[in-house]
C-alpha cells in the first residue's frame, strides 16, 4: 500500500510540469498588459519598461517559465504585480478561508446527504422521498451564486438571523491563528463566543455551496441503497434477527458507500472550482476572491498559483479516495 | 413436543399482472428431533413456506389469505415485530441456498457472526453462557468466544484467525459452513434450510450435509430441509413432506412416504429419479400433470 502511495505520488510530477507549462504559456499568450494596468494610466513609458525588467516579462519565454519552475520549487511561486507581494504568501493568507469554507460545505453535504439517501431508499416513494426528490431537483438546477443571493436576501436581509457577509466583524480580532480554520481555531482557544461568530458566518456561504453536491450525493446513495437492499445478504441478516438500524446503518451503508464515494471525491474540486462566485458574493477573503481580482487585473502568477494550488488539492482528494475504496470494499487491492 | 404447526396457510403475491394466489393451504407440523425434507419441482412454493415460518415475506407483495404460523406457542403472523426479532437468530435459524451471496461482503465474518451472537444473547443470555445481569464488555467478550467456537465446530481450522478474515477469502463450502455457524450460534430450536447444497460442488455437497446431520442429532433440534435430491431425502431425514404448486400432496415418515408413495405424483417423481440401473434414453420426466387433476 505504501508502494501504492509512492507510486501515486511520483506520476503527480509529470502531471503538475504539464500543468504549469500549459497554465503559463496560456496565461503569456493572453491579449493585454499586466505591467500597464499595474502601473496605472498616468505611467509614463519609462516607468512601465522599468517594470516590465523587474518582474523579467523582457526576458524570452522559455527563460521566463524555466525561473518560474524553478522558482517554484524553492518556494517562490512569483510576485503579484497587483498586490505586490509573493504569490506564495498570499495563497497562504487565502488558502485556510477557502478550505475552511469548502470542508463546511462538503461536511454539511456528506452528513445530510447520506442519512437521507439511506432513509429515502428504505421508505421509498414515502413523503420524505417526494419532498426530498423536488428539493434535489431544485438544488441541483440553481446555480451556486443565485442560491446565495436568495440566502442572503432571505437569512440575512429579512431575517436578521445571520451576518450578510464577510467571514469575521471588521471591528473584531478573529481567534489567534493556528490552523487558519476561524471555527477550529476558536475552538482550541476555548472562546465559544469567536466560535459562534464564525460558524454564523460560514453558515449561508457553506449551505450554498453544499445543496448541489448535498442533493446529488443524497440521491446517489439512495439508488445504491435500493440495490443493496436487494442483495442476499440483507435478508440472511434479517432472518437471524439484526435490528433494521443494525442492518441500515452498519451493513448496507459500507456497500451502499463505494459508488458515493466517488461523486464525493469529484465534488471537492467542484466545490473548489465554485468558490470564485460564492466567496464574491459573499465577499469571503479566500483563493475565489483573490483569483478573481487576479483575473480582472490581468495578473497572471497568482493565476497560475491558485490553479496550481486547486489542481494539486484535487490529486491529493483522488488519491484519498482511492485509499477509501480500501476501507470500504475489502477485496480492493493496490498494486 | 411440538415445534412448528403450519394450518391451512394461504398466501398470495402480488405483481404487476396482479394477484395470484401461491399457497393453497399448507399443513405441516414440525416436532422436535424431527428432520422434514421438502421436496417439489420448482416454483412449488417450497421458498415461499419456509421464509413464512420466519415471517420475512413483506405484506405487500405478499397477503396471507387465511391459515397460520404457530411457532413455540406464538402466532407467528400475529406477533409484532419485536416478537418476531426475538425469535429470528435466537429459537429460528436460517440458511440460504447461494453462500457467495448471503455473506456481508465488505464485513470480516467475525463481525457478523458476533452480530448474530449478541442479537442471540441479548434475547437469551444463557446463549452465550451468561447471566442477564452480565455487562456489556462481557457481552462482548462472551459473544467473541462463542463466534471462534461455532466457527471451529463446523470445520473452519485455526478458527481464532479465520474470524478476522473477509468473505472472498474462503471457498464456496467455506462459506457455507461460516453461514451454517451463523444459523445455529443463536442455539435454535428449529432450522430452515433452503437448498443449503445446491449451490455448492458436488464433492462439497456431501460435507456440508454431513456438517448439518451432526450439529441437528447433537442439539436434538427441528429441521425444515428444502431439497431437490430425492437421494439427500432418504438419507438424512426422518420426514418428507412433497409440494405441489402451492399444496403439500404427501407427507410423513420417510420410508413410508418413499416406500409406499400413495399419490401419483410422487411416484412420478420417484420414478424421474436416475439410478445406476436406469438405461440411456429411459431417463423420464414428471410429463404434464395438472394441478386441476391432483387438487
Ligand atoms: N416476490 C414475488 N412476487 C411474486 N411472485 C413470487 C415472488 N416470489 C416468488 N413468487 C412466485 O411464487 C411461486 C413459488 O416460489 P418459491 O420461490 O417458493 O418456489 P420454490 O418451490 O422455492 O422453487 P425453487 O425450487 O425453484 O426454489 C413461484 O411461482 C414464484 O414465481
Ligand atoms: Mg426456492
Amino acid at each position: 500500500m505504501l508502494y501504492f502511495i509512492l507510486r501515486r505520488l511520483v506520476l503527480v510530477v509529470p502531471i503538475l510540469i504539464g500543468l504549469t507549462l500549459l497554465l503559463f504559456v496560456v496565461a503569456r499568450l493572453l491579449p493585454g498588459d499586466p505591467v500597464g494596468l499595474a502601473a496605472g494610466p498616468n505611467a509614463s513609458a519609462e516607468t512601465i519598461a522599468q517594470l516590465r525588467q523587474e518582474f523579467g516579462f523582457d526576458q524570452p519565454l522559455p527563460i521566463q517559465y524555466w525561473t518560474y519552475v524553478t522558482g517554484l520549487l524553492q518556494g517562490d511561486w512569483g510576485t503579484s504585480v497587483f498586490t505586490r507581494r509573493p504569490v506564495f504568501e498570499d495563497i497562504l493568507t487565502y488558502l485556510p478561508a477557502t478550505l475552511e469554507l469548502v470542508f463546511a460545505a462538503l461536511l454539511l453535504a456528506v452528513v445530510i446527504g447520506i442519512p437521507l439517501g439511506l432513509l429515502t431508499a428504505v421508505y421509498r416513494n414515502g413523503a420524505l422521498d417526494y419532498a426530498t426528490r423536488t428539493l434535489a431537483l431544485g438544488g441541483i438546477a440553481m446555480p451556486r451564486f443565485f442560491l446565495g443571493l436568495l440566502l442572503q436576501l432571505a437569512f440575512a436581509a429579512w431575517l436578521g438571523w445571520l451576518p450578510l457577509s464577510g467571514r469575521y466583524p471588521f471591528i473584531e480580532m478573529p481567534p489567534e491563528t493556528i490552523t487558519g480554520f476561524y471555527t477550529i481555531d476558536s475552538l482550541l482557544a476555548g472562546d465559544f463566543y469567536a466560535l459562534r461568530v464564525a460558524i454564523a458566518h460560514l453558515v449561508l456561504p457553506a449551505f450554498a455551496m453544499a445543496l448541489s453536491p448535498l442533493a446529488t450525493i443524497m440521491r446517489m446513495m439512495r439508488a445504491s441503497t435500493i440495490e443493496v437492499l436487494q442483495q442476499d445478504y440483507v435478508m440472511t441478516e434479517r432472518a437471524l434477527g439484526l435490528s433494521n438500524r443494525l442492518i441500515l446503518f452498519k451493513y448496507v451503508l459500507k456497500n451502499a458507500m463505494t459508488s458515493t464515494l466517488t461523486v464525493i471525491g469529484l465534488y471537492v474540486s467542484w466545490l473548489l472550482g465554485g468558490t470564485v462566485l460564492v466567496e464574491t458574493v459573499f465577499d469571503w477573503p479566500g483563493l475565489g476572491l483573490y483569483a478573481s481580482q487576479a483575473i480582472l487585473t490581468q495578473d497572471f502568477m497568482p493565476v497560475i498559483g491558485v490553479t496550481l494550488v486547486i489542481a494539486i488539492i484535487y490529486l491529493i482528494t483522488m488519491l484519498v479516495v482511492d485509499l477509501l475504496y480500501g476501507v470500504f470494499n475489502p477485496k480492493v487491492r493496490y498494486a | 413436543m411440538t415445534l412448528l404447526k403450519i394450518s391451512n396457510l394461504q398466501l398470495s403475491m402480488k405483481s404487476y399482472e396482479g394477484e395470484t394466489p401461491i399457497l393453497h393451504g399448507i399443513d405441516l407440523t414440525i416436532k422436535r428431533g424431527e428432520v422434514w425434507g421438502m421436496v417439489g419441482e420448482t416454483g412449488s412454493g417450497k421458498s415461499l413456506t419456509g421464509l413464512s415460518i420466519s415471517r420475512l415475506i413483506p405484506t405487500p407483495p405478499g397477503r396471507y389469505l387465511a391459515g397460520s404460523i404457530e411457532f413455540q406457542g406464538i402466532d407467528v403472523l400475529k406477533a409484532t415485530d419485536r416478537e418476531m426479532r426475538a425469535l429470528r437468530g435466537r429459537h429460528l435459524g436460517m440458511i440460504f441456498q447461494d453462500p457467495t451471496t448471503n455473506l456481508n461482503p465488505a464485513f470480516r465474518i467475525g463481525t457478523q457472526l458476533v452480530d448474530v451472537a449478541l442479537h442471540a444473547g441479548h434475547a437469551d443470555p444463557s446463549v452465550l453462557g451468561l447471566s442477564p445481569g452480565a455487562s456489556r464488555r462481557q457481552f462482548k467478550d462472551a459473544a467473541r468466544q462463542t463466534a471462534i467456537d461455532m466457527l471451529g465446530k463446523v470445520g473452519i481450522p485455526n478458527a481464532s484467525e479465520r474470524i478476522n478474515d473477509y468473505p472472498h477469502q474462503f471457498s464456496g463450502g467455506m462459506r457455507q459452513r461460516v453461514l451454517i455457524a451463523m444459523a445455529m450460534i443463536g442455539k435454535p430450536d428449529l432450522l430452515i434450510a433452503d437448498e443449503p447444497t445446491t449451490a455448492l460442488d458436488v464433492s462439497v455437497q456431501a460435507q456440508v450435509l454431513r456438517l448439518i446431520h451432526e450439529l441437528v442429532a447433537e442439539r436434538n433440534i427441528g429441521v425444515l430441509l428444502i431439497t431437490h435430491n430425492l437421494g439427500v431425502v432418504a438419507q438424512i431425514c426422518t420426514h418428507v413432506a412433497v409440494m405441489y404448486c402451492g399444496r403439500i400432496l404427501e407427507a410423513g415418515a420417510v420410508h413410508d412416504v418413499l416406500k409406499r408413495p400413495s399419490h401419483s405424483y410422487t411416484r412420478a417423481l420417484l420414478d424421474s429419479v436416475p439410478t445406476v440401473h436406469t438405461k440411456r434414453g429411459e431417463l423420464r420426466g414428471l410429463g404434464d400433470l395438472q394441478p386441476e387433476a391432483l387438487a
